[in-house]
């Protein structure tokens, strides 16, 4: 399994991204995207977006579940109830490990957020963010 | 004083006679204090550490007179007995934290203060435009609070980080030295 994960801001504005493979079954954690795939990644979360906000009004969680598919990927979303949105791109449905590592990410999200010198919408930069994503990409993916 | 002693009654004060404040909150405003500092100073951090330090003194001149009616602690002997008594009652009574008192100077006039834990940094990251790393003292209130108060018994001090934590440093430690005793002065022409 591959993924690809990315942080929307409120402006629809990228603010991280990283993608990474699964590190069960003897994955090593390395993403596998075909080179001419990579790209279209990007683009796939962003068209993405319009589903989500029509998702958005009528789901009560925060956690989306799997919101679009192309070809054999799908996109799961998590929405931060301040209009962040968490998108991953995955090729296989796991819904609960998936929402785990969402949780995860809105945790350490919500710290970050609660720096004073981090603004809403801005890139996050974090080394320690990224960290914490990564792992939690490894124990729940 | 006795270190226990000073442990003692920093315990028991701040259990008896202090309203408590969610640290969240403390956290929050003091980051967003320091936030806007950094902007309006446009990232001039010696700036921004210099105005910490001018609030934390005016905080401290009021805070001791706080806290001597609080604590209802006496005169102290010598200058260990003051650091012990900042450490486990000061920063007890007001931040339920005890900095640890160490590194001595041979003549008793200089110590530091390592912090273990800082409730001001919570969730703090450096801005990384590869200066506020050297330069920004991000709790300098601090050292302003320690100057201010002690000005206030007769001390006059000097204060300054020396490493935080938030830099990538091991510890964060803070050094005070005595600079010396303010004599009672006489209004002039009163004798």
């Amino acid at each position: 399994m591959t993924f690809y994960f990315a942080i929307i801001g409120t402006k629809d504005n990228p603010i991280y991204e990283t993608e990474f493979g699964t590190s069960k079954q003897g994955g090593d954690g390395h993403a596998r995207f075909p080179d001419e795939q990579r790209p279209m990644n990007q683009f796939i979360l962003h068209s993405a977006l319009d589903i989500v906000e029509e998702v958005q009004w009528v789901q009560k969680e925060l956690y989306l579940k799997t919101v679009d598919r192309f070809n054999n990927l799908l996109v799961s979303c998590f929405l931060t109830a301040g209009n962040i949105k968490f998108l991953l791109l995955h090729d296989s449905k796991a819904e609960d490990p998936i929402r785990q590592f969402f949780a995860d990410v809105h945790e350490a999200y919500v710290k970050t957020l609660m720096n004073p010198f981090y603004e809403v919408d801005m890139r996050i930069t974090s080394t320690v963010f990224d960290s914490k994503v990564r792992a939690a990409a490894k124990k729940y993916l | 004083m006795s270190s226990t002693k000073a442990a003692r009654i920093g315990e028991e004060v701040w259990k008896t006679r202090i309203d408590k404040v969610n640290a969240e909150l403390v956290t929050l405003t003091y980051g967003s204090i320091v936030a806007q500092l950094c902007k309006d100073y446009e990232g001039d951090y010696m700036e921004v550490n210099k105005q910490l330090d001018k609030m934390g003194y005016n905080i401290g001149l009021r805070l001791i007179e706080d806290f001597l009616a609080k604590t209802n602690t006496g005169r102290c002997i010598n200058f260990r007995d003051t650091a012990e008594t900042i450490s486990k009652i000061g920063f007890k009574v007001f931040l339920n934290i005890t900095p640890t008192v160490t590194n001595w100077a041979t003549d008793n006039k200089q110590f530091s203060l390592v912090f273990e834990e800082n409730p001001l940094a919570d969730f703090v990251e450096l801005p990384d435009d590869g200066r506020a790393q050297n330069e920004l003292w991000y709790s300098n209130i601090l050292c302003g609070v320690l100057r201010g108060a002690l000005e206030m018994v007769q001390m006059q001090v000097d204060a300054h980080f020396t490493s935080d934590v938030l830099r990538g440093n091991e510890t964060t430690e803070m050094r005070v030295s005595l600079i010396r005793i303010i004599d009672d002065e006489l209004p002039p022409g009163d004798d």
